[in-house]
């Protein structure tokens, strides 16, 4: 099943997870996708480890937009920047020089306060996606490589914080707007990535739930990702368990040699890896509600434009 | 430790020196399970007895081990529960789980003049936001906890699970800046405005013509500004208690009594990052004790004669395949397809060990004892499941 309403057709698409399952992966997976469907996609690195760039195997990006493929521009969150830019394009503070110490103290503020610093990350964003919901912009669609799960509710739930806590200023005004973006599922959608694996299961129903209950962002899909392909139909598997009997291994020894008992031995690894997984998969599906889109897991040492090529390809015959 | 004439460098030997085992690595590489392995194997040594620190234990596991009630307090494993696994230790192994809440609000009750002061800290709104949001709160938590079970001397050995952190290096340096958040030139200067009245619901003066407040002002009002500044103020009465503090647990965690065990997986991001914080704590002048390879292939599908004998049975015409289907009463084709699927497998899975292999073989410069985990099918979710990783952990190699 693909997502509803489908990726393609929204302006905002933003992926969280548990830190290591693939989020920048499939984030940059999704920007090609989307771009080799004709999209102009604008693609944010909010945690700023470069990762974006080196899935497309580009130079380092920073705050300002870079064209790193054909389709694709990418910029790297800096939340200095944002000050920056937020002061000049919303107060008409234009900042001159160094703005050093100042974001220094505004840093030092934002620790303390929620939502003020979120609020610089997600207001580029909404900004953007504005920009591009009114055509101004050089891009279509903006797809965001956010912060790890524990986080993210912080991240997406800073406008309505701001609106709460700051009584009066531009900081509050803008909130609105924001608030109308982010919340509207035909545009945005937040979606999950996770890998078949017990603590991923595990914090993929936990933060569905926040989400639900904490926020009001429209939730996407989970896109499972590192999945292993089955290795035998489940007749086939019980002829498997037949094979490995100690007459027929005699047999298979006889003909090819005694190593072949340790490839045998491997493929009763992949079996049970596979099933194990398979238990976390059925208890992520029976737990949520949500579209599942699965990504195999890539054998050997994939890395760069050719891993965000292959599960590009492997999220477009999911998605389509 | 060296490896020397008196023999192989391993974790026992490592272990029996220390008081205090640090687990770091990156998020998703196992670091909870080495690190309550590591403490099970320890404590099967006769009278010992070690705690295990950890943050974020599965809930399985932790309801295997009897601990769904583990609060900041810690807790036996009963010697019942690990019998049902078959697990039987000389030691005692306890556990404690940790509430960075719950500690934060203990610290403040501790470090605060006075208890008016410490509630009107716990009650400010932006005080919880500030624990639970602080770059380095849950780090600088971890380490003061362990501080206090350190010196309470209930324990011959600590091993600590630390909390994932988006960069592994930030966790060595959280109790300095703990120290210098709130010491610093900054904090001062923020609340400089409100110092002058004198106390709590002073008025900003004379200081419209700071930069600072006047687009803080017109950011995000001045009541709120005021809000925050009285905060710190509050805050900044703990600061002896904090800086003696962080002071002790930097001593503590340089101590050679205390070392260090990165954890990571063959696999390239996580193993980048492994070494770059095996880099910094050498820099810093810890202790390296261990480097903690977790769910790696076995060896098997790295030997040639496994290879060979896989692509020949991926090659086999048929000849292997009738006589097995013949043996067995089962249609050729079929056993054919199975034993294909056999081949493929192993050669998809080799060429995963191979790149595990050849990033392992790139390791520069690696610790003494470098132990290594075999990738596990099943789910670590029992104490027999922590048992097994141990015996890999303490094998010699
Ligand atoms: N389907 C897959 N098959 C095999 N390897 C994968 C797959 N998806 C991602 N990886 C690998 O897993 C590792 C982590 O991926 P990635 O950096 O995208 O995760 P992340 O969630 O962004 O991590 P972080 O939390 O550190 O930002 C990378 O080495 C990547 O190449
Ligand atoms: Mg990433």
């Amino acid at each position: 099943m693909g997502p509803t309403p489908s990726w393609l057709d929204q302006r905002l698409l933003v992926f969280t997870g548990k830190g290591g399952t693939g989020k920048s992966t499939i984030a940059a997976a999704t920007a090609l996708f989307a771009a080799n469907h004709g999209k102009r996609v604008l693609l944010v690195d909010v945690d700023a480890k470069q990762s974006v760039a080196s899935l497309f195997e580009h130079a380092a990006v920073d705050f300002s937009a870079t064209r790193v493929h054909a389709g694709i521009d990418a910029l790297a969150m800096d939340t200095e920047q944002s000050l920056r830019e937020y002061l000049k394009l919303n107060l008409r503070i234009p900042v001159v020089g160094r703005i050093g110490p100042l974001a220094k103290m505004f840093d030092f503020v934002a620790t303390a306060a929620p939502g003020v610093k979120e609020i610089l990350t997600l207001g580029k964003i909404a900004w953007e996606v504005r920009e591009a919901i009114a055509g101004r912009a050089a891009h279509d669609i903006v797809i965001v490589d956010a912060v790890a799960s524990g986080h993210v509710l912080a991240h997406l739930n800073a406008a309505r914080t701001i609106r709460d806590l700051v009584d009066v200023g531009p900081l509050r005004t803008q909130t609105d707007w924001m608030i109308d973006i982010l919340e509207d599922p035909a545009l945005t959608s937040i979606n999950i990535v996770t890998t078949p694996e017990e603590m991923p299961v595990a914090e993929t129903i936990e933060l569905i739930q926040r989400v639900r209950s904490a926020s009001r962002a429209p939730l996407g899909s989970v896109v499972v990702n590192r999945v292993l392909p089955e290795l035998f139909t489940r007749d086939d598997e019980v002829v498997f368990e037949t094979l490995r009997n100690p007459s027929s291994q005699r047999l298979v020894v006889d003909e090819f040699g005694s190593a072949i008992i340790d490839v045998f031995e491997g493929a009763r690894l992949a079996v049970d890896l596979r099933r194990s997984r398979a238990e976390h998969l059925d208890h992520l599906r029976a737990s949520i509600d949500m579209p599942t889109i699965f990504v195999p897991y890539q054998f050997g040492s994939l890395h760069g434009l050719r891993m965000t090529t292959v599960i590009a390809q492997a999220i477009s015959d999911e998605v389509l | 430790m060296r490896r020397d004439g008196h023999g192989e460098a391993t974790l026992d030997r490592l272990l029996s020196a220390q008081e205090i085992v640090v687990c770091c690595g990156s998020g998703g590489v196992g670091k909870t399970s080495v690190a309550a392995s590591i403490a099970l194997g320890a404590a099967r040594r006769p009278g010992v007895k070690v705690l295990v620190l950890t943050v974020d234990p599965a809930k399985r596991l932790a309801t295997a081990l009897g601990l769904q009630a583990l609060g900041n307090t810690e807790a036996r494993i009963s010697a019942e529960v690990l019998a049902e696994s078959g697990v039987v230790l000389r030691g005692e192994l306890w556990a404690a789980m940790l509430d960075t809440k719950q500690s934060w609000d203990a610290l403040v009750l501790r470090h605060a003049p006075d208890e008016t002061t410490a509630y009107r800290i716990l009650n400010n709104r932006l005080y919880h936001n500030l624990t639970a949001r602080f770059v380095q709160s849950h780090d600088y938590i971890a380490m003061e906890r362990l501080y206090e079970l350190h010196a309470s001397g209930r324990y011959d050995l600590i091993v600590i699970d630390t909390p994932p952190t988006r960069n592994a290096v930030d966790f060595l340096e959280a109790p300095q800046r703990m120290a210098e958040f709130f010491g610093g030139r900054l904090l001062r200067w923020l609340t400089l405005p409100y110092r002058v009245g004198g106390g709590r619901g002073a008025r900003m003066v004379n200081v419209a013509s700071r930069p600072f407040y006047q687009i803080a002002d017109r950011l995000l009002g001045s009541t709120f500004l005021q809000e925050i500044a009285e905060f710190f103020l509050n805050f900044q009465s703990m600061y002896d208690g904090f800086v003696q503090r962080a002071n002790a647990v930097e001593a503590l965690l340089h101590d050679r009594r205390t070392t260090f065990a990165v954890v990571s997986t063959l696999e390239s991001a996580p193993l980048r990052e492994a070494e770059l914080f095996c880099v910094e704590l050498r820099k810093r002048q810890y202790l390296l004790g261990a480097l903690v390879l977790n769910r790696v292939l076995p060896e098997t599908f790295l030997s040639e004669h496994s290879q060979a004998a896989a692509v020949a049975l991926g090659n086999d015409e048929g000849a292997i395949a009738e006589s097995l289907a013949a043996a067995n009463d089962l249609d050729t084709a079929t056993v054919r397809r199975v034993l294909g699927s056999v081949a493929q497998s192993f050669e998809r899975f080799g060429a995963v060990a191979q790149h595990e292999r050849a990033l392992r073989d790139q390791l520069r410069d690696p610790p003494s004892v470098v132990a290594t985990v075999p990738n596990r099918a099943a789910d670590i979710a029992d104490a027999s499941g922590l048992a097994w990783i141990a015996d890999h952990l303490f094998a010699r190699t």
